[in-house]
């Protein structure tokens, strides 16, 4: 392609606290229509908003550890325009004083570090939700205000992003950002975390920014990844028939793929922000920042390095694992009790308890397997080999019991005795003569079909190796 | 002396030494609103039947010997931007004719557990926005002492009910001069007390940084009585101040020696009435006999104030009553909507009158995108020179005494047409409204035609007691308070 694409992205998340934003109406997710709602998020005459601290803490917790410059002195605004599902017609935001300034994440594409700067972090408020009637030719809509006033994080960064892949990585990471720093539950399907993407394409070398189109509504990073492709071969086209990109507004139609105009340059909003004169300035001390640093855990791509200096394990693995902080508390849990290898453990983790958290479709918090137990079970896997230890993990998941109970219960513990298994080798050999004549006249194939014949008959418990020499060393000698 | 030609706190203690019964007082009172209100059309809301329920409730606690409050069987009017649960609270606006609120403001919850009466809603100016009462959407009040004349505004209804005692006091809001301005053109006690005193919580914004309520009263002892009551931190309101409240009402006779007064040049230059000017002058005289320094001062930003306040105020109401769209409540048009832009538009032109939407229109102005900055921006910057004027002033005095309004009461109809001269109708209320600091005006004297004249004292943040005192002792030295207009 002889063009370059220049993204940057907004990110609404709505943080997760208990009472709204200005009110103290429940936040709870799919409730009756306007059963969350009191005078105040519903902007009836004489109401004033109360600011929940605990928000405003998400927020300043979310700029830190998204490496901002934190504002001593921050204020809201009221961002103004007229529409049905906002009570007051305007939102209170921040514009002047944001709370985070100049920050930036550092994502990984293909095995490379990038950073991607932060323009700022703020909050405001959710809106309400406009429920159209399914019946057609309905002449009214309904409007839901349950979630207006929620409050919402918006992360804007700069226009640093030149692929899909990297905003991919940019939406990956900032999402485990802040479900590991605990602000948000950023569930896409509930509307809790949503993109809006500003793309422009200019000649590839060209230091000058082409007209800039902005897209909304991305309620997912599928639809993101789709709309990019989509305004990359939009543009691409006008550019090659050398028209014009407009700068606009652009809203993503999921079903038909496809975006549509939603107002021009000409029509875009002014948003007359001014001071929001309800509210008192917030004033952020470094003893306030320092308390809220205190409480960040590693980030993502902190642990996602480390992971693979102290582990020694491949940066695939670490990255799997950190993805979900839970998924990587659990793997060094595991790490802290286990005298296995690190590279073990993950391989079991990456494996196994994935695979099995993904059919099963639950997560990592609610795994049947405790990290104590996963330990446990790794550690007897030599006292019974690794095919027993998978079908014994499956048993655990299954019942709960440990690796050790199921193991004595069922009698499955590894036959190591040489004499026991010389034996049942001796009874091999005489039930089968003709396939130990065939290994010794150099049919190497011959001793699998042994082996596989003795297990049958241990049910699987003789230990492969020790009976691998027993046969190797009878069958080699000469012939009685 | 009929009941209802007595003070509020002269009232009380009736009711509270079982002279007479609350229940006596609102039958008594209501009988003479029947006979004024066609005159002077003070109200847009009567609740006689609310009020004799309370009345009877308050009685009843008298007789079996409970505590009553504060303002235990006290007729108390609101100015009808102030949401009354249940009662229409309407702003003087079509877009709210029928709008009755689900809640209380504060001041109705602190006045209700004070054990007062709610009488009813009073007239003002829509929104409150208006110095004349004239652009109220249902009715213009009418001044007692001159029903030709306008009561002032916005909170014309309830000083015209003070004044002509079909209430014994009221609660309305101050945003450049609404509530001491129709104080002064009516003859009663008006103050404002300081940003952040009392709560705002259920007064319909109109300003919200200048917003504040205040008191409608017959002298100055009522001021400080219902003062005591609304007073106080609320975490309803982020800008309630948590300032502690001193005692209003004990001390209320007792000036600290060595009072000095400041009197600013620029109150008492150009485009003041000479009558006005000389009355206010004599009131100044009676202080220093009292004792009293005067002090010459020059607050030399006050010349920007209207321009200032004008451009704050719209900018703020501009936003505050975006909120009327015909959505949730409030009027809606009858005629057929294309497209909710279409909604909007005929709700509002419908709903608002003239005055409102010039100046939503013009907030609209000022904040738009390349105007903030010279507009708005400047505004605030010139906010805080005038606030260091009166910053620096108080090093000096204690208070600062003006005229409350460069004229007595103008003509119905006289200044409608001129919006400039009715918006210079405030120039001497608007700065406290842009400093926050609290006034309040009292009667002091009256026009040769026999319109009362107002003075204004205005003190340092949180210092009500102070301004209360130093009108209780001018209200000491004079009868002007107790001069009622002769109606019928
Ligand atoms: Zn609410």
């Amino acid at each position: 392609m002889k063009y370059e694409v220049v993204m940057g992205l907004e990110t609404h998340a709505e943080l997760d606290t208990k009472s709204k934003l200005f009110c103290g109406c429940s936040t709870k997710f799919g409730s009756e229509p306007n059963t969350q709602t009191c005078p105040i998020c519903l902007g009836l005459p004489g109401v004033l908003p109360v600011m929940n601290k605990k928000a405003f803490e998400h927020s300043l917790k979310a700029a830190l550890a998204l490496h901002c410059e934190i504002s001593k002195f921050t204020n809201f605004d009221r961002k103004s325009y007229y529409y049905p599902d906002l009570p007051k017609n305007y939102q209170t935001s921040q514009n002047y004083f944001n709370i985070g300034n100049n920050g930036y994440v550092d994502i990984v594409v293909k095995g490379k570090e990038k950073r991607i700067d932060i323009h700022n972090v703020h909050l405001e408020e959710e809106a309400g939700k406009l429920v159209h009637p399914e019946t057609t030719g309905a002449n009214y809509s309904l409007v839901d205000f349950n979630r207006a006033g929620v409050p919402l994080l918006e992360v804007v960064t700069q226009p640093d992003m030149r692929s899909v892949d990297e905003v991919e990585s940019y939406m990956q990471t900032l999402r485990n950002i802040l479900l590991y720093i605990g602000v948000s539950d950023c569930k896409m399907q509930e509307g809790s975390l949503r993109f809006e993407v500003s793309i422009s394409l200019r000649e590839k070398g060209s230091n000058i920014l082409g007209n800039r189109v902005e897209i909304k509504n991305l309620n997912s990073m599928k639809a993101v990844l789709k709309v990019i492709a989509y305004e990359i071969s939009r543009q691409g086209s006008l550019l090659d028939k050398g028209e014009d990109v407009l700068m606009e507004t652009r809203l993503w139609d999921d079903v038909d793929s496809v975006s549509r105009r939603m107002r021009s340059k000409e029509e875009a909003h002014d948003y007359r922000y001014f001071p929001e004169p309800d509210l008192v300035p917030v004033w952020i001390d470094q003893g306030w920042i320092d308390e809220t640093q205190a409480t960040i855990p590693e980030l993502p791509v902190d642990r996602h390095r480390r992971f693979v200096n102290e582990y020694t394990i491949s940066d695939y693995d670490a990255g799997v694992l950190t993805e979900d902080k839970p998924l990587a508390d659990y793997f060094e849990e595991c790490v802290k009790m286990s005298q296995d290898s690190p590279k073990e453990l993950s391989n079991w983790i990456i494996n196994d308890v994935l695979r099995e958290l993904n059919e099963r479709k639950t997560n990592v918090q609610d795994f049947a397997i405790s990290p104590e137990m996963l330990v446990e079970l790794i550690k007897i896997k030599p006292t019974i080999g690794s095919s027993i230890a998978k079908d014994v993990f499956i048993e655990m998941i299954n019942t709960g019991k440990t690796a050790t109970s199921i193991v004595k219960e069922k009698d499955l513990t590894q036959m190591d005795d040489v004499s026991e298994l010389d034996d049942v080798v001796t009874k091999v050999i005489e039930e089968n003569s003709k396939a130990a004549e065939d290994y010794r006249l150099g049919k190497k194939s011959a001793l699998a079909f042994l082996i596989g014949q003795t297990m049958k008959i241990t049910k699987g418990k003789a230990n492969p190796k020790i009976l691998t020499e027993i046969f190797k060393e009878r069958l080699s000698a000469d012939p009685k | 002396m009929l009941s209802h030609e007595l003070s509020a706190n002269q009232i009380k203690e009736k009711i509270v030494k079982r002279e007479i019964t609350a229940q006596e007082v609102v039958e008594d009172l209501f009988e003479w609103i029947n006979l004024m209100e066609p005159l002077i059309k003070a109200y847009l809301y009567l609740d006689k039947d609310g009020a004799l329920l309370k009345a009877k409730e308050i009685d009843k606690k008298l007789s079996n010997g409970d505590k009553v409050g504060l303002l235990a069987g006290i007729p108390v009017a609101f100015k009808d931007n102030i949401c009354t649960a249940g009662m229409k609270t309407t702003c003087g606006s079509k877009i709210l004719e029928n709008f009755i609120p689900p809640y209380d403001a504060f001041v109705v919850k602190r006045i209700k557990e004070e054990d007062a009466i709610i009488i009813g809603k009073t007239n003002l100016d829509e929104f409150a926005m208006g110095s004349s009462n004239e652009n109220s959407a249902f009715h213009i009040t009418r001044n007692p002492w001159n029903t030709d004349c306008i009561p002032g505004g916005s909170g014309g209804g309830a000083a015209a009910a003070v004044t002509a005692d079909m209430a014994f006091m009221a609660l309305g809001s101050d945003t450049g001069g609404s509530v001491r301005q129709p104080s002064a053109f009516c003859g009663n006690v008006g103050c404002k007390p300081t940003y952040g005193r009392v709560s705002r919580y259920g007064l319909v914004a109109f300003a919200s940084s200048l917003d504040q309520i205040g008191s409608v009263t017959k002298d100055v002892s009522d001021a400080a009585l219902l003062l005591q009551v609304v007073s106080g931190h609320d975490g309803f309101d982020s800008t309630s101040a948590t300032v502690g409240v001193p005692d209003y009402i004990s001390d209320i006779d007792s000036v600290d020696g060595n009072l000095r007064i400041g009197v600013p040049k620029e109150f008492f230059g150009e485009g003041l009435n000479p009558e006005v000017g000389s009355a206010v002058m004599d009131a100044l005289e009676i202080y220093k006999r009292n004792g009293a320094e005067l002090v010459d001062l020059s607050l030399p930003h006050c010349g920007y104030a209207v321009a200032t306040y004008y451009i704050i105020a719209t900018a703020e109401a501009s936003s505050n009553l975006a909120r009327y769209d015909g959505v949730r409540y409030g009027h809606r048009s009858q005629l057929s909507e294309d497209n909710i832009i279409d909604m909007y538009s005929r709700v509002r032109a419908e709903g608002f009158g003239s005055e409102v939407k010039r100046r939503i229109l013009f907030g609209n102005y000022v904040l738009s995108a390349g105007f903030y900055e010279a507009y708005y921006l400047k505004a605030s910057k010139v906010r805080n020179l005038i606030k260091n004027d009166f910053e620096d002033a108080f090093k000096k005095v204690d208070c600062i005494i003006s005229p409350t309004c460069p004229t007595p009461a103008f003509r119905i109809g006289e200044k409608i047409t001129d919006p400039l001269q009715m918006y210079l109708s405030d120039i001497y209320t608007i700065p406290a409204n842009l400093v926050g600091i609290p006034g309040i005006s009292v009667p002091c004297g009256f026009t040769n035609t026999g319109l009362p004249i107002g003075m204004q004292i205005l003190g340092k943040h949180f210092d009500e007691e102070k301004i209360l005192k130093v009108a209780k002792l001018f209200e000491n030295e004079t009868d002007f308070h107790l001069k009622k207009p002769e109606l019928n």
